[in-house]
C-alpha cells in the first residue's frame, strides 16, 4: 500500500477534507448546470440586443383598411364556380393566373392563383381557381419559427420575405399547397429593383424566401380590386369585405352573406377546420355554357421573365 | 492486491495508448474523413452560390435528404443516454467499458443533426433570427429550445464522469505530451484529486445528471416527431408519432453504439474490456426495441390502413406497392426481422452477427427516416398528379460530407480523450474481485480512479 494513503482525508475528523479542489469542482459542475438554464430564456436575451426591429409579426405597414365608420375591413372572396371554365372559351391559359403573374412578378413556375381540374362525382370535371385560402385558423401562421408569415387584422395571411429564414415548415404545414418557395435566384426585372418592397405586394421576390398570393390588400385599400378579379373574363370571382357584407367582381354589387347563403356556398377542405375566407359557389361552367365533360385547361405562362437577362426558372 | 494494481496499470495503458501511440493508419484515416468533408463542402458552395435549386426539393416536394438525415443524427444521438443514463440507473454493469464511445456519440451526432437543419435553410444566413424573433408557437423553436438543451446536457454529461480520467491523463502524460495538451487536460481536471469529499460530490453530480437527461432526451425525439406531427398531413397525423420517434431513436442509437465499439475495439485493442458480453447484452437490446418497432408500425400502418382515410389509400400503396416498395421493405424485413432472426439463431448470436445487424439497423433507419419525410410528403393536397424527389449530387455529396464529419469527430475524440470509462470500470472491477474475497476490508476501500495523490 503506497504510504499517501494514510494521509488521505478518509482518516482526518473533517469528512470531506476541506480542500479548495472539491469546492472549484462544485462550481464547475454547477456552472456547467446552469448553462443549460439560460436556454430557454436565450431568445428573450438576443431580442433585447438585437437589430431594432418589432418583436412582433410585423402587422404589414399601413394600418389596416377600415369602413367609414372605423371598423376593420375583413377581406373575402368568393369564387362562383358556375361561370369557370377555366378560360377554355377564351383560349390559353387561365386570365387570373396569367394576370396574376403579370402584376406581382411572379418568378416561374409559381402560380399563386391556380386553377385546379377538380374530378366530379360520377364523371366530367370542373375547374377550381385556388389562390391562397387565407385561413382564419391558419396552420402555416402557427408552425412559422420566425413571425415571417403572420395573420392581420384584415384577416389575410402575409409574408415578410425580409424575415423568412427559409426553413418551408409553412409548406409542409399548408393543406392546401399554396405557398411557393424561391427554390433559385427569382428573375427580377430592372424596374422592380426600384421598387419599395412590402410584405403586401411581394416585389421584388428574394431568393430562399416563400411567397403566396397576398390577397392584394393593397390595391383594395387604393379602391383596385385584385388582378385576378379584374381579368376574369366571365366574372367569377368576387370580392369584398365581410365586415360591411358587400362583395363585388366588378360588374354587380351583391351582399355577401345572402350570396354565399343563397347559392349553397362552400369553402375547400372544410372538414380541417382552417376556416378560410375564400368561399365557392358550387359549379362546373355551366353559366358560361361549359360542358362538364370538357377536361383541359392551358399551361400557365410567365411571359414577363423574357424581359429579364439570363432568368433560371426550376420546375414546379 | 498485486494482481488488482497489475490489473489497473494495464488498463491505464489501454486507456492511454491512443493517445501515446498514432499509426500512420490513424493519419490515413483522418485525411480520407477530411477529404470526403471537404467534397461535402465544395457541394456545399454551390447551394450557397446558387440557392437550394441544386437539390432535388421543389415546392410540393419541400423537404428531403437533409431533414432525414437531421432526423437520423438526432436519433442515434440517443445511444449515450441510454447506456450511460438508463443503464446506469439499472445498475447494469456491463456497461461501464463502452459508457464513454456512447456519450461521444451523443455530443457528435447532435453537432451533426443540428448542422443539417442549418443546411437545409434558403436563408441561412438568417439562421440567429430564431433567436432574435422565435415565436414559441413553432415546432421549430421547440426543436431549437430542445436540441440546445440537450447538447448543453450532453456535454455536462459527456464531461462530469470524466474528470477522474482527465486528471489520470494529466498526471501520466505529466511532462511527455505537448504543452497545450498539458494545459487542457490540466484545465479540464479542475483540480481533481481523487479525495473522498470530491468523489462523493462526483457521484452525486452523475447522479443527478443521469436522471436529468433522460426526459430532456425523450422530449428532443418528441419535438422533432411534432415537426412532422403538428401538420395537416396524413401519413403523419398520428398520436403515436412521439414515442414512435423515441423508439427509433434509441434503437438506431444502440445499432450505431455497436458499429462505432466493433471499430474502435479494433483499432484501440479494447478486446478485453470491450468483450463479446457487451455486444451480446446490445444485441438483446437492439433485437427488443426492433420489436417494439414492429408493434409501432403495426399500430401506425393498420389504424390507417383500415379506415382508408382521403390519402390514406394512396400512402400505403406508395409504401409497399410503388415508389418506396423496394425501400419500405427493405426497411421491414432487414431493419426489424433481420436483427430478431440474428439474434435468435444461435449460429449467428455471435460478435459478428451483431455487428452485422448493426449495421443493417442503421442502414434501416436512415431509410425509415427518409420515407417518412419524403413519403409524407408525396400524397397529394389538391388535384394534381404527385410530385417526384430524387436526391441530387449535391445532396449526395452533402451528405456524405455529414457522415465523414461524425467519424472525423470521433476520430478525433478518440485521441484526446480517455476512450474507456478508466475509473468506472476499475470499479466494477473491484467490487467483481471483492465479491469473491471473504477477506474484504472492514471499511470498502475504493481502487485509485486516477494518478492523482495515489501516484
Amino acid at each position: 500500500m503506497p504510504p499517501e494513503q494514510a494521509a488521505t482525508p478518509e482518516s482526518s475528523p473533517k469528512p470531506w477534507g476541506a480542500t479548495i479542489p472539491r469546492r472549484r469542482l462544485l462550481r464547475m459542475l454547477g456552472l456547467g448546470a446552469l448553462s443549460v438554464a439560460p436556454m430557454s430564456v436565450l431568445p428573450e436575451l438576443l431580442r433585447t440586443v438585437g437589430p431594432g426591429r418589432p418583436v412582433e409579426p410585423v402587422d404589414g405597414p399601413r394600418k389596416p383598411a377600415t369602413t367609414r365608420d372605423g371598423r376593420i375591413r375583413q377581406w373575402t372572396m368568393i369564387i362562383d364556380l358556375r361561370s369557370c371554365d377555366g378560360c377554355q372559351s377564351v383560349g390559353g391559359p387561365p386570365r387570373c393566373t396569367a394576370a396574376c403573374i403579370e402584376g406581382h412578378l411572379a418568378p416561374e413556375p409559381m402560380e399563386w392563383i391556380e386553377v385546379y381540374e377538380q374530378e366530379l362525382a360520377g364523371d366530367g370535371t370542373r375547374f377550381v381557381p385556388t389562390p391562397c385560402q387565407q385561413c382564419q385558423n391558419p396552420p402555416c401562421v402557427n408552425v412559422c419559427p420566425v413571425g415571417a408569415t403572420f395573420s392581420t387584422p384584415e384577416g389575410t395571411v402575409l409574408i415578410d420575405q425580409d424575415r423568412c429564414i427559409g426553413c418551408r415548415i409553412c409548406m409542409a404545414a399548408c393543406p392546401y399547397d399554396r405557398r411557393f418557395f424561391n427554390w433559385g435566384e427569382p428573375p427580377i426585372p430592372p424596374a422592380a429593383l426600384l421598387a419599395d418592397y412590402s410584405a403586401e405586394h411581394q416585389v421584388p421576390a428574394r431568393k430562399g424566401t416563400v411567397m403566396k398570393c397576398d390577397f392584394c390588400p393593397d390595391m383594395a385599400r387604393a379602391g383596385t380590386l385584385p388582378y385576378c378579379v379584374q381579368a376574369c373574363p366571365n366574372d367569377a370571382i368576387y370580392y369584398g369585405d365581410l365586415e360591411e357584407d358587400i362583395a363585388t367582381n366588378g360588374r354587380v354589387v351583391v351582399a355577401a352573406s345572402r350570396f354565399l347563403a343563397e347559392n349553397d356556398a362552400f369553402r375547400q377542405r372544410e372538414e380541417l377546420g382552417t376556416k378560410p375566407r375564400v368561399y365557392y359557389i358550387p359549379g362546373h361552367g355551366e353559366a358560361v355554357g361549359r360542358d362538364v365533360f370538357t377536361p383541359g385547361r392551358a399551361p400557365a405562362e410567365w411571359p414577363w421573365t423574357e424581359i429579364v437577362d439570363g432568368a433560371q426558372p426550376w420546375q414546379r | 492486491m498485486a494482481a488488482l494494481s497489475g490489473w489497473q496499470e494495464r488498463l491505464e495503458e489501454t486507456a492511454l495508448a491512443p493517445v501515446r501511440r498514432t499509426s500512420r493508419r490513424f493519419w490515413a484515416l483522418v485525411a480520407a474523413e477530411v477529404a470526403i468533408l471537404a467534397w461535402g463542402l465544395y457541394a456545399y458552395s454551390f447551394q450557397l452560390r446558387d440557392g437550394l435549386v441544386v437539390t432535388g426539393m421543389r415546392d410540393r416536394i419541400s423537404w428531403g435528404l437533409y431533414i432525414a438525415t437531421f432526423v437520423f443524427f438526432i436519433g442515434i444521438s440517443h445511444a449515450g443516454t441510454l447506456i450511460s443514463a438508463i443503464l446506469r440507473v439499472s445498475q447494469a454493469r456491463w456497461r461501464t467499458p463502452v459508457t464513454r464511445i456512447a456519450e461521444f456519440i451523443t455530443v457528435v451526432a447532435l453537432i451533426c443533426g443540428a448542422a443539417f437543419v442549418v443546411i437545409d435553410l434558403g436563408r441561412p444566413d438568417r439562421v440567429l433570427f430564431v433567436f432574435i424573433y422565435g415565436r414559441w408557437q413553432s415546432p421549430i423553436i421547440w426543436d431549437v429550445l430542445a436540441i440546445t438543451t440537450y447538447l448543453t446536457a450532453s456535454i455536462v454529461y459527456l464531461f462530469v464522469p470524466m474528470i477522474p480520467d482527465l486528471a489520470l491523463f494529466r498526471d501520466s502524460l505529466k511532462g511527455r505530451t505537448s504543452r497545450w495538451r498539458a494545459w487542457l487536460y490540466r484545465t479540464l481536471a479542475i483540480g481533481w484529486n481523487g479525495n473522498v469529499g470530491q468523489r462523493r460530490s462526483l457521484a452525486a453530480a452523475i447522479g443527478v445528471l443521469m436522471i436529468l437527461i433522460m426526459p430532456i432526451a425523450v422530449s428532443v425525439h418528441t419535438v422533432v416527431s411534432w415537426i412532422f406531427a403538428m401538420t395537416l398531413r396524413v401519413p403523419w397525423n398520428s398520436a403515436l408519432f412521439g414515442a414512435f420517434f423515441v423508439a427509433g431513436a434509441i434503437f438506431s442509437g444502440i445499432a450505431i453504439l455497436i458499429v462505432v465499439m466493433a471499430i474502435l475495439r479494433r483499432a484501440y485493442k479494447l478486446h478485453e474490456y470491450v468483450t463479446e458480453k457487451q455486444f451480446l447484452y446490445l444485441g438483446y437490446l437492439l433485437a427488443a426495441f426492433a420489436a417494439i418497432m414492429i408493434y409501432a408500425n403495426i399500430n401506425e400502418l393498420l389504424i390507417h390502413g383500415y379506415k382508408l382515410e382521403e390519402g390514406a389509400g394512396f400512402h400505403l400503396r406508395q409504401l409497399f406497392l410503388n415508389d418506396f416498395a423496394p425501400l419500405f421493405w427493405f426497411y421491414l424485413i432487414g431493419g426489424l426481422f433481420g436483427p430478431i432472426a440474428i439474434v435468435l439463431f444461435p449460429a449467428t448470436r455471435n460478435t459478428r452477427g451483431i455487428v452485422a445487424a448493426a449495421i443493417l439497423v442503421t442502414v434501416a433507419m436512415w431509410i425509415e427516416r427518409y420515407v417518412i419525410v419524403v413519403s409524407g410528403l408525396r400524397v397529394p393536397l389538391m388535384p394534381y398528379a404527385p410530385a417526384d424527389y430524387a436526391p441530387t449530387w449535391v445532396e449526395w455529396s452533402i451528405l456524405a460530407g455529414g457522415l465523414a464529419l461524425f467519424a472525423l469527430l470521433i476520430t478525433l475524440f478518440t485521441k484526446l480523450f480517455p476512450i474507456i470509462a478508466v475509473w468506472e470500470v476499475a470499479e466494477d472491477h473491484e467490487a467483481t474481485v471483492s465479491a469473491f474475497e471473504v477477506t474484504s476490508p472492514a471499511v470498502p476501500e475504493m481502487p485509485a480512479p486516477s494518478g492523482g495523490t495515489y501516484s
